[in-house]
């Protein structure tokens, strides 16, 4: 069997600051296949964009990679020096940001941005390049794509603006594209029409694509597995229908209960007490414990990564095995 | 009462006055520790200077002619050292900058404090009264600061003379401007506040609510400006001197000591222009090393 | 835009016109006019006559009305010393004050701008901090004092620069310019570096916060997520947002280092306006002073507007509200 088009193992981002290690990420795994969508599930500050920026070696000092591996195509992207990480980026791997008024450069024009995109990667003459921008911005279905080619950014609403930034992202139809919550800025009927696009996109090319989101509904509707992070760590992870009717883990089960259409018509929203914890000096063992309604004196150990049911992993000693009341 | 009980007494919580905290922040930069003991240091110079200057400079029983332009470090006809040289008229250099020094400080610290009443008076009515008298005074202020300080000096000055007192009065016209501008702004926000407004609610007559209530709380930005306008004004005092228009010969500020070593400079007697330029030089940054962390430490914005 | 450069002319025009009055009242109304406009040789019937001649005899209101008129036919006034018309005389040193004031431009922007960008992009260098203790001193270091310093290491210890005047010149459109020739050039370095000091500090400061904050912008992120090389997310996507503050703050710099070069002009003895208006002074040719006023005035209100309209062609948001 060949390789998955990314492979996360055991990837640890710290921050080394002043005041102390920041661990963002800390012990996050996760597989994405060729034309498969990974949901990314946490609250913000659970080291979601992190991973992002982590697979892209994008992590500014004073973060760096302090460990595991990120396989890309069974190449690990941790170690490889940043001249060749560069010809992958944008290339190979692409990246959407999550405001899309601010992704684009204001004083750059739209042709500009793009045409130095295609250029970076591939030698072609500016026309073609063009042409190929233009291409781009025709597939994600930017109407009269000339005109709109010679625009600034601050000329296009938010959502035209995420679909340029999508448009920069298939530029070189990659193999793997790392969304960064694109629509959680944008009004909920553009956002429909966005997720739908993507889909439509990736399946076509064989894009593997890790959405990663703050937003359960959208996973539901767009992703194939999920992954559910949180201080730093993957807490449950395995196919996103499984995971939804039947979380294993305390959080992952908070996080269901907290979307207001799983809650029945007059019953008051569930919701997980607490705060997310400061990453600097987690305490040791399972984070969550002391938000936890499960929590017992063996949470003080760290829990292992441990599969319970087939595909569905879960960090927890004491895992919800029966299904959702919901 | 033995020292023991003293020491098991519990120890009273450490409170920290705001004054006490300002100290312990602005002494946490060295450097501007330093610069405030530079700064000391040369305002001690300039207040003492005829008691500590080996010469009095004015005193021409006290000049030689003959040991016009001396290099630094010789001795002159009377068994004097030079340290610094001398100049054309056989002054000690280094009596000269310090007595020098004193005129500079004056000029400097006399206009900003005249400055800093009329610009603080002017941006605190236009701040209370708003309106039209706000409009017209800060109008005023961007005329004011649109035009370059030292065109406006170096006007004021060719139309009233030379002389200390119209130095600073140039000085106070190009300055008022930015104290007024501080002021204003903060007391602006300082207005909208609720003390104020439970001030107003009391009756508490305009006076107090201004000078009790709103000015202190206008002190800290004042002092950073107020800082800075002091180097500045010493700076271009020195400009206008030395473009003979500031002060007269008879009372030479550091910018005319320059001046007068400018036609020597040519014949490599560099001594007379570069030492009164190394005593205004550190002046300078001195007083600017002190304004740097005043407004680190004064700043509210930098506030945990 | 039409709209935009109507509105701001008239803006101007005000100004002119308040500018004008205090200049008016700070010859006419304070100071004594006769003494002012009328050379002090003069005998009783000289001026009687002149006075006749100056309208000084009208009401005050009147003789602003005649001061304007004669402003706006460009007549301020005869130099007192050369009997020439002062404007003329301050026209003809005004290419040797341009080519000084943009010599400094120029250079604070070639010194200060990689100064800049480099401690932008490495705030922690020891470098960095070494060229940013440096704009520090170049923010306090009195520019004359600077100058004579210069002139005593390039020019007399080491003789490797002129010390005064603009050297050999040329003469293009009507106007002698130095930086044509190789004298020329020799005589403007040491001015310009001296006038250009307190700029090249402020370029280096607005450049290093304008990178540091650029390059936390998404788009800078971005644009490296596109696989650009450091180079182009450098000098492209970053430079060209920190251009639009610097050019603006050191084109409105410009007017100050026009009105600064008054100082760098006596110490180098570059006889440009600046020169021009210390000697006047120093010599009482009021109608000089005046016309130099008025033509700072004017000079500063062009700069303004160049500015603006510049600061709209860099920046395509501002140049979209102009249109629309």
């Amino acid at each position: 069997m060949s390789a998955p088009t990314l492979e996360v193992r055991n990837l640890k981002t710290h921050f080394f600051t002043r005041g102390g290690v920041v661990k963002a990420v800390d012990d996050v795994s996760f597989t994405v296949e060729a034309g498969k969508v990974l949901g990314l599930v946490g609250e913000s500050g659970s080291g979601k964009t992190v991973t992002g920026f982590s697979i892209l070696g994008l992590v500014d000092p004073p973060g760096r990679i302090a460990g595991g591996q990120i396989l890309f195509k069974g190449r690990d992207l941790a170690t490889l020096p940043e001249a060749e990480m560069r010809g992958l980026r944008g290339n190979r791997i692409a990246m959407i940001f999550q405001d899309p008024m601010m992704t684009l450069n204001p004083v750059l024009r739209i042709d500009t941005q793009m045409i130095e995109t295609v250029q970076a990667h591939a030698k072609v003459s500016r026309e073609e390049a063009r042409q190929r921008a233009r291409d781009a911005l025709g597939q994600v279905g930017i109407p009269s794509p000339d005109e709109r080619l010679k625009s600034y950014p601050h000329q296009f609403s938010g959502g035209m603006r995420q679909r340029v930034a999508i448009a920069i992202a298939l530029l070189h139809k990659p193999d793997v594209i790392v969304a960064d919550e694109p629509t959680t800025a944008l009004d909920v009927t553009i956002q429909g029409q966005i997720l739908a696009e993507a889909q439509k996109l990736c399946a076509q090319f064989g894009t593997a694509l890790v959405w990663i989101t703050h937003d359960l509904s959208v996973v539901a509707g767009l992703a194939d597995d999920i992954a559910v992070m949180y201080a730093g760590k993957v807490v449950e992870s395995g196919p996103v229908a499984q995971v939804l009717d039947a979380p294993l883990h305390p959080y992952t089960l908070g996080l269901i209960g907290s979307v207001p259409s799983r809650n029945h018509r007059g019953e008051p929203l569930r919701q997980i007490p607490g705060m997310t914890p400061s990453l600097l000096n987690l305490p040791a063992g399972c984070a969550f414990r002391s938000r936890c309604p499960r929590a017992e004196p063996g949470c003080a150990e760290p829990p292992p990564f441990a599969e319970y049911r087939p595909g569905q992993h879960a960090r927890c000693i004491h895992p919800h095995q029966e299904a959702v009341a919901a | 009462m033995s020292t023991t009980t003293i020491a098991a007494a519990p120890a009273a919580p450490k409170v920290e006055t705001p004054f006490q905290r300002f100290v312990s922040e602005f002494a946490a930069s060295r450097i501007a520790l330093f610069g405030l003991v530079l700064f000391l240091a040369i305002v001690a110079i300039a207040v003492l200077a005829p008691f500590i200057a080996p010469q009095n400079p004015y005193d021409l029983a006290q000049l030689d002619i003959m040991d016009g332009r001396l290099e630094p470090g010789t001795v002159g006809a009377g068994g004097f050292t030079y340290w610094l040289g001398t100049d054309d008229q056989g002054r000690d250099m280094l009596s000269g900058i310090m007595y020098g020094l004193r005129i500079s400080l004056m000029v400097g610290a006399g206009s900003a404090i005249i400055a800093c009443l009329v610009g603080a008076s002017l941006g605190m009515l236009a701040a209370y009264a708003g309106g039209r008298t706000d409009s017209l005074i800060m109008r005023l202020v961007d005329l004011q600061l649109s035009f370059p300080a030292i065109l406006a000096a170096l006007m004021i000055l060719a139309f009233l003379g030379k002389g200390i007192l119209n130095v600073v009065f140039a000085l106070v016209i190009v300055e008022w401007a930015y104290y007024a501008r501080t002021v204003r702004g903060s007391a602006l926000v300082e207005r909208r506040r609720e003390y104020i407004e439970a001030a107003q609610c009391l009756a508490l007559p305009t006076r107090r609510i201004i000078f009790r209530h709103l000015l202190p709380n206008c002190l800290p930005p004042l002092i950073v400006v107020g800082t800075m306008q002091v180097a500045r004004a010493i700076a271009l005092e020195a400009t206008l001197s030395f473009l003979g228009l500031g002060v007269p010969i008879t009372e030479p500020s550091l910018g005319l000591l320059i001046a007068n070593g400018y036609e020597y400079m040519l014949s490599g007697k560099y001594w007379i222009s570069f030492y009164p330029g190394i005593a205004l030089l550190v002046t300078i940054v001195s007083i600017n090393l002190v304004g740097d962390q005043l407004r680190d430490v004064l700043n509210p914005r930098l506030k945990r | 835009m039409t709209a935009f450069l109507l509105r701001r002319l008239i803006q101007a025009a005000a100004v002119v016109l308040v500018m004008s009055l205090l200049v008016f009242l700070g010859v006419f109304a304070v100071g004594d006019p006769i003494e002012i406009l009328i050379s002090p040789e003069a005998d009783q019937f000289e001026r009687e006559r002149a006075i006749k001649a100056l309208g000084l005899d009208l009401p005050l209101w009147r003789q602003y009305l005649v001061f304007l008129g004669n402003a706006l036919r460009g007549d301020l006034g005869r130099s007192f010393v050369f009997n020439e018309p002062a404007l003329r005389l301050i026209l003809d040193r005004m290419p040797a004050t341009l080519e000084l004031a943009v010599g400094a431009t120029v250079a604070a922007l070639i010194i200060g701008l990689p100064l800049g960008l480099y401690a932008g992009l490495k705030p922690n260098s020891p470098l960095s901090k070494g060229i940013m203790a440096t704009s520090i001193l170049g923010f306090s270091l009195p520019t004359f004092w600077v100058g004579l310093m210069l002139i005593m290491v390039f020019a007399v210890q080491l003789g490797w620069l002129p010390s005064t005047g603009r050297g050999e010149t040329v003469t293009i459109l009507g106007m002698r310019w130095s930086f044509l020739t190789r004298d020329g050039i020799a005589h403007l370095i040491m001015p310009a570096l001296n006038l250009a000091l307190f700029k090249i500090s402020l370029v280096i400061r607005l450049t290093r916060a304008g990178v540091r904050e650029t390059m936390l912008m998404d788009y800078v992120k971005f644009a490296r997520a596109k696989g650009l090389s450091p180079a182009r997310v450098t000098f492209v996507h970053v430079f060209k947002n920190i251009l639009i503050p610097v050019v603006t703050v050191v084109g409105l710099e410009f007017g100050g280092t026009i009105a600064f070069s008054v100082v760098t002009e006596s110490v180098f003895a570059w006889p440009g306006m600046g020169k021009l208006i210390i000697d006047s002074i120093n010599v009482l040719d009021r109608p000089v002073m005046v016309a130099y006023l008025m033509m700072i005035v004017l000079l500063f209100i062009t700069i303004n507007l160049v500015v603006d309209i510049t600061y709209s062609l860099l920046d395509p948001r501002v140049r979209l509200e102009g249109k629309s």
